[in-house]
């Protein structure tokens, strides 16, 4: 071991000693031990480094969303078990506890700035923000209700790829919901969030008219865990990084959290 | 030398001895006619107990054989003046995945479909069949040309999945398949969608979009490869077989699940037993389903499409 490593070692060491339950938290990118009331104003934004912290579906909806304009849709749409999956029913009764979510996205119409949106905000801590057959139907219907009112469309995106448990039928959904996209003719923004990965980037998520990252977000086909073993090399740094997609020409944009709803507004003004 | 799976052995053994005595045929009497028979009798017999009765591994293991036909096979059987296209007209020639002109029965098809080659220096070639990037957007550019000119499109689906890389990344590997999905559905001519050996995921489905979705009888289409599942769910590939079972991806189970339209049966003893034969019952289907597709007027066609996928998905609805 080299004496940087341990030094660092020792450092994440005690520095875990130190920190007191709830009132402090450690940057996972620069390992700054920050004010958790702090980031919380900062909208849970590293203040040294500019690491976005993973939230989830309602903090974007208070982020982005006018204030009590949201209208749920589709909550009815519930999990099933095609396949019989072993362990998938277990699976979905803890994520619904444990995330308070009924899936992996809400969808529903909302005001931003006063506009009316149609919304699917993905939610991560739903198994990883997975697709399956609940997913694809929820945004299908949120891409055809867009159509059918000639309402823009915004997505915010945060999944792991497809839902494993619905085999085939979740590898459809990327079939269903990108299909339906060329019944839109009305704008789509697509935020994608760290991180948008598989079949969800294949999908929907990078069909946006405006496809917007926020800093540092993962954003790739394959996992960076099976590239590696598939070439047996290490990966470049910042590989997949938000900033990696936008160098190489394909998205259109960064945008800070803070900047993300003035960006939006102005983006829809354009072009509605 | 000819390759071949565990569970083949008993027919590759049988086979030899029967050729074995055929080579005797000098003076063929009447005890060697009689063994012939039976052995050949029995040869049936043992093919049809092992093929009816294989594991959901066993039938991933048939899907990848390496003897199995491949689009090249297909092409060289079915399709007549034969004109291969070449490249994405953005950054290079995808030899994963081949896309040409062909005739069969007199009707020019666009044929797109992925190749995963024969021997190594041509595995080599063809990265194994795993396309990058510009092998989709290959491929779309050339079932345009189809839309463009009324050609009706044949897909043959035969890969592990997209090339997990650092090229493809940098390239848009999830964009380029995102949009084949979508451009694909809105393409004014018939297409008809054969999975022939592995539907990989999201490197089959960028080419798998179309009006009718057909498998052969030993090929499997999932979301995830059984080592894949098995290395998340158990953490350990060697669970690869449990997770084929579990992820019901055979010809049977998806026709069940009415994902698929249709199964194409193989020879006796699977495609890699008889390639000319497995494409003469590809070609038959083919036919079949243009002539169904033919007249339907094109947007009917394309919102049939799309309608088609909007169905795909079991959820309960309270
Ligand atoms: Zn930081």
């Amino acid at each position: 071991m080299k004496w940087f490593q341990i030094r660092k070692k020792i450092g994440k060491e005690s520095a875990k000693k130190e920190i007191p339950d709830g009132l402090w938290i450690k940057c996972t990118s620069c390992d700054e031990i920050l004010y958790k009331k702090e980031v919380e104003k900062n909208l849970m934004v590293c203040s040294k480094c500019n690491f976005h912290f993973r939230v989830n579906s309602a903090f974007y909806k208070k982020l982005l969303l006018d204030e009590g304009s949201f209208t749920s849709f589709d909550e009815n749409i519930q999990t099933a078990d095609p396949l019989q999956f072993k362990g998938y029913v277990k699976k979905i009764e803890a994520a619904r506890k444990e995330s308070s979510l009924s899936e992996a996205v809400i969808t529903g119409e909302a005001k931003i700035d006063g506009r009316d949106v149609e919304v699917a905000i993905m939610d991560f801590s739903f198994i990883g923000g997975s697709m399956g057959s609940v997913v694809g139907e929820r945004v299908r219907r949120a891409i055809e209700r867009a159509s059918k009112q000639s309402l823009p469309l915004l997505t915010v995106n945060a999944s792991g790829g497809a839902r494993m448990h619905e085999g085939i039928f979740s590898l459809m959904q990327m079939a269903k919901t990108a299909t339906a996209l060329n019944k839109l003719k009305t704008p789509y923004i697509s935020i994608l969030t760290n991180p948008t990965t598989a079949g969800v980037l294949a999908s929907y998520a990078s069909l946006g008219d405006i496809l917007i990252a926020e800093p540092g977000a993962l954003i790739g086909f394959a996992g960076p865990r099976v590239i590696k073993q598939t070439i047996k090399k290490e990966l470049p740094d910042g590989f997949q990084r938000a900033e990696f997609l936008l160098e190489h020409g394909l998205i259109d944009m960064i945008v800070s959290r803070k900047n993300l709803k003035d960006t939006i507004i102005s983006l829809l003004s354009h072009l509605c | 030398m000819i390759k071949h799976l565990d569970f083949e052995k008993p027919i590759i053994e049988l086979h030899e001895r029967i050729e074995e005595l055929k080579a005797l045929n000098g003076n063929m009497s009447g005890i060697y006619q009689t063994e012939l028979k039976k052995l050949n009798a029995k040869l049936v017999k043992i093919r049809k107990e092992i093929f009816s009765s294989l594991t959901p591994w066993q039938r991933v293991e048939m899907a990848r054989h390496p003897n199995r036909p491949y689009t090249s096979d297909y092409v060289k059987f079915l399709f007549k003046d034969w004109t291969e296209i070449h490249g994405d007209r953005r950054f290079s020639d995808d030899n994963a995945i081949i896309t040409g002109i062909g005739s069969l029965e007199g009707i020019s098809f666009v044929v797109v479909g992925h190749e995963k080659g024969r021997k190594i220096t041509e595995k080599v070639k063809r990265n194994f069949g795993s396309a990058h990037p510009e092998g989709y957007r290959k491929a779309l550019r050339v079932m345009k040309l189809g839309g463009k000119f009324n050609l009706p499109i044949v897909c043959l689906v035969d890969t592990a999945g997209a090339y997990p890389g650092i090229g493809a990344e940098e390239r848009g590997q999830a964009l380029a398949i995102a949009e084949n999905i979508k451009e694909i559905a809105v393409i004014p001519v018939p297409i008809i969608v054969i999975i022939t050996g592995e539907g990989g995921s999201g490197g089959a489905l960028a080419i798998g979009i179309g009006d009718r979705i057909y498998m052969q009888e030993f090929s499997v289409y999932s979301v995830i490869s059984p080592e894949g599942c098995a290395s998340i769910i158990f953490r350990n590939q060697e669970y690869k077989k449990e997770a084929a079972g579990y992820l019901k991806i055979t010809a049977e189970e998806l026709k069940k699940f009415q994902i698929i339209d249709g199964i194409i049966s193989e020879p006796e003893g699977g495609a890699h037993s008889n390639h000319e034969e497995a494409a003469k019952l590809v070609g038959e289907t083919i036919l079949k389903l243009y002539q169904e597709l033919k007249d339907i007027p094109r947007d009917d066609l394309i919102d049939k499409r799309i309608e088609k996928f909007s169905q795909m998905g079991v959820y309960i609805e309270g």
